[in-house]
């Protein structure tokens, strides 16, 4: 696979255009090529429901103001929708479907809160907001009610889970302490 | 006081819950068919035109592109009382109406394609004002509906359908009153519920009698009650997916399953319709704009003695069943209002811009957010406070209401004092109260006010449901009711009540998925009537399934049926528990039991939902904080503690509370296009703004079904968008009669601007 190659003494250095996107989901590698397998116009969020197959990560607005596709980039909440998937080259993702042990089927301690404590009632938004959760509890593993609702500002849910989110994340963030 | 049960009233994870944390649960958009295409819609950029020419030869030829439908060529399938919507017109009547339908291999193909078609337009005078549209000289919508004003009457709901408010004599009645005062309020925000997922149907035909749609519906069973006679009856099997939101939008989803169908049928293939955010905007289910004007008398005591009045409702340029939410609507208020002497007038109306469509709060919210501010100008002057007002006039046994059939109810249900008092003691309302237009605390700038809002409905027992109980010989039972799961836990609900008649454990208990192909007659998860009227359903088929296992069992044990119980699997004597045989001793290895039940229709109770609100107006610039939430109700007896805790939280939602100060689709009334259709310019409140929010949820036992239990989701936004303007009201000391009660509205109230 090659890349473009600046002209020689050439100050304006051409920018290089991956042929393959290397892209890490959940742990697995998957390697894209460009042009078949993913579209320049392709964003993350429609690379990984649509070419490959992880639906557990939801598009709403697909304009970067709901939350809804939320996945975490290296650590990083960030809104898939409004990445380009040529972007992501050497990324590792973690969607919803990373988060519990695919081994033993044990769920992440942040997914059992969200059971235990019925914090959600249509579901759509929830995996955007337990990612999120997850990269906030990553950072800092006691917020305060004031910090948890300032990190999922961004997560519309229309359904009024808020609350029970809030106490659900609340409560695992106590039995950390 | 609930009861003391094993699975009810116990808060369990709902069946689903490991599928949603886990990003299992399949939604519409999840779902792809062998050889399935991808529909796509051409959109009117006009309120009002004629289609002089359409030519979609280029699209057909673009790579890719199975079937383009216009006007000419689409199936005549109509909805709407009377037949006004067809699937696609020669005439289009808003922004965002459907020209044109084509279907492609991939969706970016269908894209590309729908920009060939050409259309040649004769733009149309446009009409966006209710009143306006009803004059003469006004721009017409519809042959069919003749001055833009709906014919009366709905027949499904009956031959006598409630479309005015006429009883006993309002002369007497203000002849009476101590006070009389006529006033006009205005809800007609227009608010979108805007589910976070958008509206989706994936239509495929095994052959031409026979459709099978699947679809993200509120109530998957209402796709084929209410299509199959727009669609000449072809036999319609509808499997409803994982719904992300509905709030009473994905109901019957006629337009997208209209559009999908016909692409389908044309095709040959099977065809998703899946809308985007720009679309569930500007073509997909607003709430309806309602206006009233309206002379009020009251006494003293607080005895209203009549309405009289005319009541608007705008329904945008097309409508499935406003008629039955206008008889709802009129049904609600008398809930709230026990006055013998009316005469309201409704009149509804269409005018050019996104229909408006079954909303949760249908109808009922709509009126009585207009009519509550008219009540507290008659409120003030007789000095009356307002939470007594509301224990006084609220429903009670003893009274009764016309409900949507136009037939009178006498109440037999609970009285709601005790959850309205239990209400204001928590939100401190007697402290906070400080009398009408006079702010609860002054800080500089900032003016904290009170209010309280009300609502209730008799839709709790409305309409047929049938369910079904499979039990099999390994102790385990299957629920078959149609359905659909959209956030209220409702599926998860069925297998309590199911466990806890054959005392099996939750996990031995599960329901069949929302398919009408397997399951009995089911109406849909409409209003609040899951709880009691599905509920009785399966509960009578769980005692039905029961009684024939204890049948089967009485012979071995030798002993009389009703001497027997069951629990976890083992039958065994009342008197003596220790002998016991497995189900399957009773019944056999090679066979099941199928228990049957049926509720039918009973208005005669209802339920009830008080708000309590704190905000604080900054009088500099307008600006309202929501600093706290009151919500109170008495549900008989809880299913589940944390469901219902989390519906009464979805009064901030679903175009709810927040329609009282920033919630509102914003319509230039120059181009008849919405100005803020998308989630950034489209208000919401965020996380960061949540107020502290207190749930209050009592459990007196109503006679409904077994587990003395009814339904309350629905309404609990209902009451809150009044609330909160009587605060906004009391706390700037000036009324605002029309919403929302913006920073704009709010300073030239005050004279600042």
């Amino acid at each position: 696979m090659k890349t473009d190659r600046a002209e020689e003494g050439d100050s304006q250095k051409a920018a290089t255009f991956e042929k393959n996107i290397r892209l890490t989901v959940n742990g697995k590698r998957h390697e894209l090529l460009v042009g078949k397998d993913v579209n320049p116009e392709h964003t993350l969020a429609y690379t990984l429901r649509e070419t490959l197959g992880y639906t557990g990560t939801k598009i709403a607005c697909d304009h970067g103001s709901c939350g809804a596709c939320t996945v975490l980039m290296d650590g990083e909440a960030v809104l898939s929708c409004t990445m380009l998937t040529v972007e992501c080259n050497g990324r590792n993702i973690t969607t919803i479907e990373g988060l519990e042990n695919a081994k033993t089927g044990e769920l992440h301690p942040l997914q059992q809160t969200f059971i235990d404590n019925t914090a959600f009632q249509c579901g759509f938004c929830t995996p955007g907001i337990i990612l999120s959760a997850k990269a906030l509890l990553d950072k800092n593993p006691s917020p305060t009610e004031r910090e948890i609702k300032q990190e999922l500002a961004g997560h519309y849910c229309r359904c009024g889970s808020q609350y029970l989110v809030i106490r659900a994340i609340q409560s695992l963030a106590e039995k950390g302490r | 006081m609930g009861g003391n049960y094993r699975h009810i009233g116990k808060a369990t994870p709902r069946k689903d819950a490991r599928a949603i944390v886990t990003g299992k649960a399949e939604y519409i958009d999840d779902l792809k068919l062998a050889g399935m295409l991808y529909g796509r819609v051409l959109r009117s950029p006009y309120p009002h035109a004629r289609i002089k020419n359409i030519d979609t030869a280029k699209a057909e030829a673009y790579p890719g592109v199975e079937a383009v439908l216009t006007y000419k060529n689409v199936p005549g399938w109509m909805a709407g009382v009377p037949y006004h919507r067809p699937v696609l017109d020669s005439t289009v009547r808003f922004v965002g109406d459907a020209v044109a339908l084509l279907a492609a291999e991939t969706g970016e193909s269908a894209e590309e394609a729908l920009e060939l078609i050409e259309v040649e337009y004769e733009q149309l005078p446009a009409v966006y004002d209710m009143e306006e549209a009803t004059r003469p000289d006004a721009p017409q919508l519809h042959e069919r509906i003749p001055n833009n004003i709906f014919p009366r009457g709905f027949r499904a709901i009956g031959e006598k359908a409630l479309q005015e408010l006429v009883m006993g004599d309002v002369e007497k009645g203000f002849s009476e009153a101590d006070i009389i005062e006529e006033a006009t309020c205005a809800y007609e925000n227009i608010p979108n519920p805007l589910p976070p997922e958008p509206p989706g149907v994936i239509a495929t035909w095994e052959d031409p009698d026979h459709l099978t749609l699947y679809t993200a519906s509120q109530s998957a069973p209402m796709n084929r009650n209410f299509a199959q006679p727009a669609l000449g009856l072809a036999d319609i099997r509808v499997i409803g997916m994982q719904c992300g939101g509905s709030y009473g939008t994905k109901n019957a989803n006629f337009i997208p399953m209209a559009h999908a169908a016909a692409l389908a049928k044309a095709a040959g293939r099977p065809v998703k319709v899946y809308f985007n955010k720009e679309e569930h905007f500007n073509a997909y289910s607003l709430r309806l704009g309602s206006r009233i004007h309206a002379r009020l008398g009251i006494k003293k005591d607080g005895t209203v003695t009549a309405v009289e009045g005319e009541w608007y409702v705008d329904t945008g340029a097309a409508s499935e069943m406003a008629q039955v939410q206008v008889a709802v609507g009129l049904g609600e208020t008398q809930l709230l209002i026990r006055c013998p002497n009316w005469n309201l007038q409704p009149t509804l109306v269409c005018t050019n811009r996104n229909p408006s469509g079954v909303v949760r709060g249908f109808g009922g919210q709509e009126l009585n957010c207009a009519l509550l501010p008219l009540l507290t100008v008659v409120m003030e002057k007789a000095d009356l406070n307002p939470v007594e007002f509301f224990k006084k006039n609220y429903m009670a046994p003893g009274a009764g209401f016309f409900w949507r059939d136009g037939i009178w109810r006498d109440y037999r249900g609970i009285d709601f004092s005790e959850a309205i008092d239990k209400g204001a003691e928590v939100f401190g309302w007697k402290d906070k109260w400080k009398g009408w237009n006079k702010p609860t605390a002054v800080n500089g700038t900032k003016r904290r006010g009170v209010g309280v809002g009300l609502h209730g409905n008799a839709d709790i027992g409305e309409d047929e449901s049938e369910a079904h109980i499979k039990l099999s010989s390994d102790a385990r039972a299957v629920v078959y009711a149609c359905v659909s799961e959209s956030g209220m836990g409702e599926r998860s609900s069925l297998c309590k009540m199911a466990a806890e008649v054959l005392n099996l454990p939750l996990d031995r208990v599960n329901i069949a998925p929302a398919d009408t192909l397997v399951n009995p007659f089911e109406f849909g998860l409409v209003g609040s009537r899951g709880t009691y009227t599905v509920g009785s359903a399966v509960i009578q088929a769980a005692e039905d399934a029961r009684r024939q296992l204890l049948e089967m069992a009485a012979p071995i044990l030798g002993v009389k049926p009703e001497e027997l119980d069951t629990k976890d699997g083992a039958i065994f004597p009342k008197k003596d528990p220790h002998k016991k045989i497995a189900w399957y001793k009773a019944m056999g290895i090679s066979r099941t039991i199928t228990g049957q039940g049926r509720f039918e229709t009973d208005f005669s109770l209802c339920n009830c939902m008080i708000i309590f609100a704190e905000v604080e107006v900054d009088t500099d610039t307008g600006k309202v904080d929501l600093r706290r939430i009151v919500a109170s109700t008495d549900c008989g007896q809880i299913i589940d503690p944390l469901v219902l805790e989390g519906q009464l939280h979805g009064s901030l939602g679903s175009a709810g509370i927040d329609t009282a100060i920033f919630e509102e689709t914003v319509l230039d009334k120059d181009t008849g296009h919405i100005v803020n259709c998308n989630m950034i310019d489209y208000k919401w409140r965020t996380f960061a703004d949540l107020p502290p929010f207190q749930s209050i949820m009592l459990e007196t036992p109503v006679d409904s079904h077994r587990f003395k239990a009814i339904g309350v989701g629905e309404i609990a936004p209902a009451p809150g968008a009044a609330a909160v303007l009587m605060a906004v009201n009391n706390a700037i000391g000036r009324k605002i009669m029309t919403y929302p009660a913006t920073p704009q509205k709010i300073l030239k109230a005050l004279g600042r601007i």
